[in-house]
C-alpha cells in the first residue's frame, strides 16, 4: 500500500522433491518494503537464498507462499515491466557488438531504430562504453563485460534495478569504481536498486539500507540504516560511521556465516 | 566430462590447432608426403602403389574422359541429395531433443549407441527397404550423416548457457524471440561444427552405397578399379577424393572459424 | 534405473513391437525386413553354428588387434604431436578431412603388402582409429593445467613420474573417449573390410547371407552384432561413469 515501490510479504520459496534430494526450504518467509528510489543491499551466507530472493521478486521464479506486490501489482512468476536484471555471470552476447548487445531489448520490445539509437548512444556514454561501440565482447575486459550487460538493463530504464553480485567477478580496486558508477547511475536515473552482494563493505557503502539475511532459509534477521547523503562515492570509506555499519554487519551475520559453513560440509 | 561429440575427430581437431595454418609448413607436409608416397613405390613395386606421377596422369585422364561428367554428376546428385536431407533433418531433430533436458537424457544414449555401430551392416537393410539405385545410395549417405548433425544440435541447444535464457526470460522476449534472436546464435557454432561432419560422412556414405548399389558413379568406378586390380585408377580417384575432401573440408572449416569469430571460447 | 531409462526401455519395447506387428501383418515386405523374433530366431541359429562361432572369434581377434594397436601408435602419436607444434598445425587441414575419405580403397594395396590374411583388415581398422586416438590424445594433452604442470616441475618429478602420475590421471577422460572411438572405428574398419572383401570373420558372414538371400541369418547376425557393440559400448560407458563420477566428486 501507500507508497512501497516492492512489497514482500510472507514470501516463501520451497525447491521441490528431486531424485536423490528431498524438498528444500530456500527461502523465507521474508516481508520487505522498499521505497520509491532507495538503495537497498542484501547480504548473508553463502547458499542463504539471496539470489532465490532475486529470482522471485524479478517474476523468474514463484514463490511458494506469500505475496509480492511492485508498484501496486502482483508478480506471480512473470516477468513485470519496468524490471532490469544484472545477473552474476556475464550475459553479454558474444555474437553482437557491444552497441547491438544494448539495443538488443528495446530492438525486440519494437522501439524506432532512430530511438534506439538515441538511447543507446546515451547510455553508452553514460557508462564509458561509447568508444567500444562496435567491439565484440571477447575483446572486452570482464569488467567492461559486466558494464555492458548493465548498460544493456539501464536502456530499457527500469523502475526497479535488480543486481545480483554483478561485481563478483571484480578485483577490489575495480569493484569500488565500478560502485561509484553504480551510484552515479542511481542519481541520473531514480531508480530503486537492490543489489544482492557478498562484500560487506560494498553493501555498507552504497546503500540506503542493507538487509542482513540468515543461513538457509534465508529470512532477514536485521534492517540496518546507513544514512548517507545521497550524494555520495567511495570515499565515504574514510569515515568512522562506514567502520560502525559494516562492525554492525558482521556482528549479525558472523554466526550465520559459521553456520552456513558447515551446512555446506 | 567431454561429450562424445566434443571430442569426435574432426571438431577436437579444431580446438587443438587454433591458430592459422602456416602455408609453408602445409606445403612442406605435402612435399614430404609426397616423397614418401615415391619411396612406397620404389620398395612395394609400381604395380602395388603407383607413383604420384603416374597417379596424376592417370587422373588427368579420368577426368578428360567423356564418361566421367556422368559419373561425376551421378555421385554428386546423390550426395546432395542425402546431405540437404541430413542437415535438415538432423538440424529439426537435434533442436526438438535438445529443447527438453528430458527428451535429450533419453535420446542421447540411443543416438550414440547407433553413432558406433558399423552402418556399414545396415547396407543390406537399406537395399532390401530401397532397392539397387540413387535412393539406396541417398539413404546410405543420410544414416551417416545425419546422426552426428543431431547429436551436434542437441548439445548446442542444451549448452546454451542458462545465463541467456535467464535474461531472455528478464527481458520479456516471447519464445519465438528468443529462438530466433539467442538460442539460433547462440547455438550457431556447435551446429555447423555438426555440419562439418555431417558433410564429410555423408560423402563417405553415399560413395560407400555406390560402391554396392550403383552401376554409375565415382564409388562404382572405385570398386570396378579394386575388383579389376586397377591400382592406378583406385589410386587416382583416391587423390581425387582427398583432394576434394580437404578442400571442401577447409571451405567449411574457414566458414566454421568465421561463425566463432564471436565465441568467448572456443 | 533413471526415469529417463525407463522411459528409453519403452521406446524402444514399443517400436519393436511396432516393428513386429508391422512385419506380421503385412505393411512391410517380407523380403525387406523380418519381424524381431524372427531376427532373434536368426541370431539363436547363428550362435549355434560352429562357423558362425569361429567367424565372430576372428572378428574379435582383429577388433582386439586393431584397438591395441591404434591405441599405442595413436597415444604415441599424440604425444610426438603435442611436443612438434608446428607439425601439429600443418597436419590439421588433412586430418580435418580424413575421415571423408573410404580408407579401405587401400585394401587392395594392404593385401599386396601383408598378403591374404588377417593383417589388411587390421590395418584398416587400424587406419580408421588412430587418428581419433591421436587427435583425443592431443586435445587431452593441451587441456593439463598448468598448475600442476608447474606443480610437478616444482616437486621435481622425473620424466616417467610426470607421464604416469600427472599426464595420464590429467588426460585420462580424454584418453578414455579416444579409447571409445577406437573401439568404435576399429569395428567399423575391421568389419566394413570383411563385407569388401574377405572370406571369414563376421562381416563376410552377414554379406554371404545377403548374397544368398538367407534374410533370417543376415538379420541375425546383424542384431547379434548390435548386441556385442551394444555390450562393449555399455562396458566402456560404465567404467566412464565410474571414473567421472570419482573425478566429479559424487
Amino acid at each position: 500500500m501507500s507508497a512501497d515501490h516492492l512489497r514482500l510479504t510472507g514470501v516463501t520459496r520451497i525447491y521441490p522433491p528431486v531424485e536423490g534430494h528431498g524438498a528444500v526450504h530456500a527461502l523465507g518467509p521474508v516481508d520487505l518494503a522498499l521505497r520509491q528510489g532507495e538503495f537497498f543491499s542484501v547480504v548473508g551466507p553463502s547458499g542463504c537464498g539471496k539470489s532465490t530472493l532475486l529470482d522471485v521478486i524479478a517474476g523468474l521464479a514463484r514463490a511458494s507462499a506469500g505475496t509480492i506486490a511492485f508498484e501496486g501489482r502482483t508478480i506471480a512468476g512473470e516477468v513485470p515491466d519496468g524490471i532490469g536484471v544484472v545477473f552474476q555471470e556475464d550475459a553479454s552476447f558474444p555474437w553482437l557488438s557491444a552497441f547491438d548487445n544494448a539495443a538488443f531489448a528495446l530492438r525486440r520490445a519494437g522501439v524506432p531504430e532512430a530511438e534506439v539509437r538515441e538511447r543507446v548512444t546515451h547510455t553508452l556514454n553514460f557508462m564509458g562504453l561509447m568508444s567500444f561501440a562496435g567491439a565484440f565482447p571477447a575483446q572486452l575486459s570482464g569488467g567492461m563485460r559486466q558494464r555492458l550487460c548493465i548498460a544493456r538493463t539501464l536502456v530499457t530504464r527500469p523502475r526497479l534495478l535488480l543486481l545480483d553480485e554483478p561485481f563478483g567477478a571484480l578485483d577490489q580496486q575495480t569493484r569500488l569504481l565500478m560502485g561509484d558508477e553504480l551510484l552515479k547511475l542511481w542519481r541520473e536515473t531514480g531508480a530503486t536498486i537492490l543489489l544482492i552482494t557478498h562484500s560487506l563493505d560494498e553493501a555498507a557503502l552504497l546503500s540506503d539500507r542493507i538487509g542482513v539475511m540468515s543461513a538457509r532459509p534465508g529470512v532477514f534477521i536485521d534492517l540496518v540504516e546507513t544514512g548517507w547523503p545521497r550524494q555520495r562515492d567511495s570515499r565515504i570509506v574514510s569515515q568512522a560511521a562506514f567502520g560502525e555499519v559494516t562492525g554492525r554487519l558482521w556482528a549479525a551475520l558472523r554466526d550465520q556465516s559459521i553456520k552456513a559453513l558447515a551446512m555446506a560440509s | 566430462m567431454p561429450a562424445l561429440q566434443d571430442a569426435d575427430p574432426l571438431v577436437a581437431m579444431e580446438r587443438t590447432g587454433r591458430r592459422d595454418t602456416p602455408r609453408l609448413d602445409l606445403a612442406l607436409l605435402v612435399v614430404g608426403l609426397v616423397i614418401l608416397w615415391q619411396a612406397g613405390t620404389f620398395l612395394l613395386g609400381r604395380e602395388a602403389l603407383p607413383s604420384p606421377l603416374t597417379t596424376l596422369a592417370k587422373l588427368a585422364t579420368i577426368v578428360g574422359d567423356e564418361d566421367f561428367p556422368r559419373h561425376a554428376w551421378e555421385t554428386g546428385r546423390a550426395f546432395l541429395t542425402a546431405l540437404v536431407i541430413a542437415l535438415l533433418a538432423g538440424l529439426a531433430a537435434g533442436l526438438a531433443l535438445g529443447a527438453s533436458r528430458l527428451s535429450g537424457e533419453v535420446a542421447e544414449p540411443v543416438l550414440t549407441a547407433l553413432y558406433s555401430i558399423p552402418k556399414i551392416t545396415l547396407y543390406p537393410v537399406i537395399l532390401l527397404l530401397f532397392g539397387l539405385g540413387i535412393s539406396a545410395k541417398i539413404a546410405f549417405g543420410v544414416i551417416h550423416g545425419i546422426i552426428p548433425v543431431i547429436l551436434f544440435t542437441m548439445n548446442a541447444v542444451r549448452n546454451i548457457r542458462p545465463v541467456y535464457l535467464r535474461s531472455a526470460r528478464a527481458m520479456r522476449l516471447t519464445t519465438a524471440q528468443t529462438a530466433a534472436t539467442i538460442i539460433v546464435p547462440a547455438a550457431l557454432p556447435e551446429i555447423v561444427s555438426g555440419f562439418r561432419i555431417g558433410f564429410a560422412l555423408t560423402l563417405l556414405g553415399t560413395l560407400i552405397g555406390e560402391m554396392f548399389a550403383s552401376q554409375r558413379g565415382i564409388g562404382y568406378m572405385l570398386v570396378k578399379a579394386m575388383e579389376t586390380s586397377d591400382t592406378a585408377t583406385v589410386m587416382a580417384l583416391a587423390l581425387l577424393l582427398v583432394v576434394f575432401a580437404t578442400l571442401s573440408s577447409a571451405a567449411l572449416l574457414w566458414l566454421d572459424r568465421r561463425l566463432r569469430r564471436h565465441a568467448l571460447t572456443s | 534405473m533413471t526415469r529417463a531409462g525407463w522411459i528409453r526401455l519403452f521406446l524402444i519395447a514399443a517400436a519393436l513391437c511396432l516393428l513386429e506387428a508391422a512385419c506380421r501383418l503385412g505393411y512391410v515386405s517380407r523380403d525387406a525386413v523380418i519381424p524381431p523374433t524372427v531376427m532373434l530366431q536368426g541370431t539363436w541359429r547363428a550362435i549355434a553354428s560352429e562357423e558362425i562361432r569361429a567367424d565372430v572369434l576372428l572378428t574379435l581377434q582383429n577388433v582386439l588387434l586393431s584397438l591395441g594397436l591404434s591405441l599405442v601408435a595413436g597415444t604415441a602419436g599424440g604425444l610426438l604431436l603435442h611436443r612438434t607444434p608446428r607439425l601439429r598445425r600443418a597436419l590439421d587441414p588433412l586430418l580435418a578431412s580424413y575421415y571423408a575419405v573410404p580408407t579401405f580403397v587401400f585394401y587392395p594395396l594392404f593385401i599386396v603388402l601383408f598378403g591374404l590374411n588377417r593383417w589388411p583388415l587390421v590395418a584398416i581398422g587400424f587406419l580408421f582409429a588412430v587418428v581419433a586416438v591421436i587427435i583425443n590424445t592431443l586435445d587431452g594433452l593441451a587441456r593439463i593445467p598448468r598448475a600442476l604442470v608447474r606443480t610437478a616441475a616444482v616437486m621435481r618429478l622425473t620424466r616417467a613420474q610426470y607421464f604416469v602420475h600427472i599426464i595420464l590421471p590429467a588426460a585420462a577422460p580424454w584418453l578414455f573417449t579416444g579409447a571409445k572411438f577406437a573401439v568404435a572405428y576399429s569395428f567399423i574398419g575391421v568389419i566394413a573390410g570383411e563385407f569388401v572383401v574377405s572370406g571369414a570373420g563376421m562381416g563376410h558372414a552377414i554379406a554371404f547371407a545377403y548374397n544368398s538371400f538367407d534374410n533370417r541369418m543376415m538379420y541375425g547376425l546383424i542384431v547379434l552384432l548390435f548386441v556385442l557393440v551394444g555390450g562393449i559400448n555399455t562396458l566402456l560407458w560404465t567404467w566412464e561413469r565410474r571414473l567421472y563420477a570419482r573425478l566429479a566428486g559424487r
